[in-house]
Order: structure tokens, then sequence, then C-alpha cells
């Protein structure tokens, strides 16, 4: 075997393997940006996260506007305080309101951020006040019994 | 009984001595091991050895990664697709096929093959060098037979096992999509836009790729090993050869379970 065609063909090899897995990245995968677009970040504490997890999207009008980097408890005000990075050119009120969704009945949980009417903007490494926790599927039963029970006696 | 007893001690010494002697080639292997990667640096000082390797491992194994990444995929769907469809979850058959493909079955099927393949093609032609005494008369020749012809098959293995686990999970997504979305029907839009949420690059491309490294290394190693600890005859080539193959095979899927139950431990 010529040194000439070897090469050709092992050069064309390692195209097709990095290209292959290029495509894996890129359309298999979600691998949008190499590295870290520009942007800022909110925090915001709840009572129940629910099943929210790191690298959860951060949601306004249904729009992916950020991501959850960082969830951590707060053992003095015993909330789960979620820091989350916003893309730059996205700018929420001071009285935007941060809850917790479900994409679909048994979808991704996200982050929704509602924004208010106020003047003034949330500024980098600001905290969002207003939130709303997670839907706790057993909570809402008992709520759902008490009530029935509650409405049953009452007749 | 003296007879029996005889019998039992005779058991018990041969079972001692098989332990014994797989202990001794486990040491040696693992010392051949540390010997061949100390040689890297010549085989990739005489860098045209190393890339006739990785065409004689890589380049020529890409027809059977391909055409089974292709199958693979096809089926997967087909498959996929029957049981997703009773529970109304059919638009997720991407994400079914993509999470097996790049997490598991790319690396693991394309390491067997590559094994059976490559593997033993290595063994075989090892082995015969060592045969015909042409390892020998490099020594003679003061030309290190582990740099000259042990450790460029080696890298050629490892170089050319990630490339070939990749190349068989797009062929096998690609395989889905054209029994998934051109065969059965289900929304394109839906089939990538599921698959490109679900999978994750680092937690999954990252872990295949990392898989099929580990697995290329194990088994351009076993290779080469039993190439050259392969008896000088006729017969202990061959038996070196499916010594190879099935070897390969049992670690490829033993480091898988441990690799996976790593990787994918705390995975929800």
């Amino acid at each position: 075997m010529k040194r000439n065609t070897i090469d050709l063909w092992v050069g064309i090899f390692v195209a097709l393997g990095i290209a292959g897995i290029l495509f894996l990245a890129l359309k298999v995968g979600n691998l949008v940006s190499f590295g870290n677009t520009p942007g800022y970040r909110l925090e915001a504490a709840f009572d129940n996260i629910g099943g929210l997890k790191l690298r959860a999207p951060v949601r306004a009008a249904g729009v992916v506007v950020g991501r959850v980097e960082r969830i951590r408890f707060d053992p003095k005000s015993y909330q789960a305080v979620v820091t989350m990075k916003i893309d730059d050119g996205n700018e929420f009120t001071a009285d935007t309101i941060a809850s917790i969704l479900t994409s679909g009945l048994l979808g991704e949980v996200y982050v929704g951020l509602d924004v208010g009417g106020d003047t003034n903007m949330l500024a980098n490494g600001a905290k969002i006040n207003k939130t709303q926790s997670a839907v706790v599927l057993e909570k809402l039963i008992g709520q759902f019994l008490f009530d029935k029970a509650a409405s049953g006696g009452s007749k | 009984m003296p007879s029996s007893t005889n019998a039992v001690a005779h058991s018990l010494r041969r079972l001692g001595s098989f332990a014994i002697e797989h202990v001794e080639r486990l040491g040696f292997a693992a010392r051949f091991f540390v010997a061949v990667v100390a040689n890297t640096p010549a085989a990739f000082r005489r860098l045209h050895l190393t890339l006739r390797e990785i065409y004689f491992s890589g380049v020529l194994s890409l027809v059977i990664i391909l055409i089974s990444g292709l199958f693979v995929g096809m089926v997967l769907a087909l498959q996929g697709y029957d049981v997703l469809q009773r529970y109304g979850a059919d638009q997720s058959l991407g994400v079914l096929v993509a999470l097996s493909l790049v997490r598991e079955l790319g690396p693991v099927v394309a390491g067997l093959l590559f094994a059976s393949r490559a593997g033993s093609a290595i063994t075989a032609e090892i082995g015969l060098m060592k045969a015909t005494e042409q390892l020998a008369a490099m020594e003679m020749m003061a030309v290190d037979p582990l740099a000259r012809v042990v450790a460029p098959r080696f890298w050629g293995g490892v170089i050319s096992m990630p490339l070939l686990a990749a190349l068989f999970s797009t062929l096998g997504v690609f395989g889905a999509y054209l029994v998934g979305v051109r065969l059965i029907g289900i929304d394109a839009g839906a089939f990538w836009g599921n698959m490109q949420s679900a999978v994750d690059f680092r937690q999954d491309i990252v872990n295949g790729i990392i898989k099929s490294t580990v697995f290329g290394i194990a088994v351009s190693l076993i290779a080469v090993f039993e190439g050259y600890e392969a008896k000088p005859t006729a017969e202990g080539v061959s038996s070196a050869t499916t010594r190879t193959v099935v070897m390969s095979s049992l670690a490829i899927l033993a480091l898988d379970f441990v690799l996976t139950a790593f990787m994918f431990r705390g995975v929800s």
C-alpha cells in the first residue's frame, strides 16, 4: 500500500470521525454554545422547588431566556435559593414573579418569570422577591380531600 | 480412602496452579502494558507506522461499523416505536434511540465489532510474526519489537475506537430517522426537537466518548498482549486469536457496567 494512499484514507477516516462527533454534539445533543454566553445572575428563594434540576431552563413568555445555575438550601430561612443565569439583553422589572412550573403534565420543570409594571429593573446579583413554589402533588391531593371532607361535614 | 484423598488433593493442586497461572499472566500483562505505553514516543516519532495501523484497524473496519450502526438504529426505531406508541409516547422515539446509542450501544457494539475484526487481526499478525521468528530477528538487529511492532498497533486501536463508536452512533441515529420519520411517519420536528432537549453533550456524548476510549485501550491491549504471548505454532496463533475476541468482549461488557455505574449513578 502506497504511503500516500494510506495517509489519505486515514485523513478521511479521522475527518469523518470528527464530523460524526460534531453531528452528535450539535444535532443530536444540545451543545448550543461553546463556552459561556454573556449573561447576569438573579437569585430567588422558594419554599419548595419540586423537581427543579440544575441547567433547567428559565422561561419568560415561554421563551428560554436563561438557565438554572445553582440550587442550594439556606439553613437560616429554610428556603431553597436558586441562582439563575439570564442572557444579556433580557432585563426584568423589580417586581417580577418567579414561579416553578412544569411544561405539560409530566414534562420538565422550569422557572417561569412573569414581569410586573415597575420602572426599576433587576441588576446583576439582584434577588427576586415574589416567588411561587412548585405544586407538590401530594399536598394538592391532601388539600382536595380536606376540602371535600370539610364541605361534606358542613352539609 | 487413600485414592480418593489423592484425587481431591490432585484437583486442589490443579485448581491452585490454574489460579496462580492466571494471576501471573495478569501481572505480566500489567507490566507489558506499562512497557507498551513507555514506548509511545517511539511510536509517534515514526508516525507512518501508527498511521498505517490506524488504516488497518480503523479505516478497514469502517464498512462493518457503518452498516451495523445503520441497521441497529433502524431496528431500535422499529422496536421502540412498537412499544412507545402503546403509551402515546411515540414522539419520544428520537430520545429513546439517541440515548440508547450514544450512552451504551455505540461504544459497546462498536467495541465488540472492533474487537472481533481489528483485534483478532492484530493478534494474528503479531502472533504470526512471533511464529516466523520475525520478532526475534528484530531483537537481533537491536530494533525493539515493542516500539516497532506493538506500540503502533496499540495506539492505532486506541485512536480508532472513539471515532468508530461516534460513527456508529451517528449512522444509528440516521437509520432511526429513516425508519421513524420517513417510513413510519413520525413528525420530523418532534423527532429532532425532543432528541436535542433530552441528549446532553457533557452528560451523554462526552461520557460515551470516554467509554469508547476506555474500551479501545482494553481491546488494543488484549489484542497486542495475546499476539505477543502466543505460542509460536499455528494452533497457538489461532487459540490466541479466539482468546483475544473472547477476552475483549468480556472486558468490554464488564468495563461497561463499571463505567455506567460510575457515570450514570445520579442521573434522573
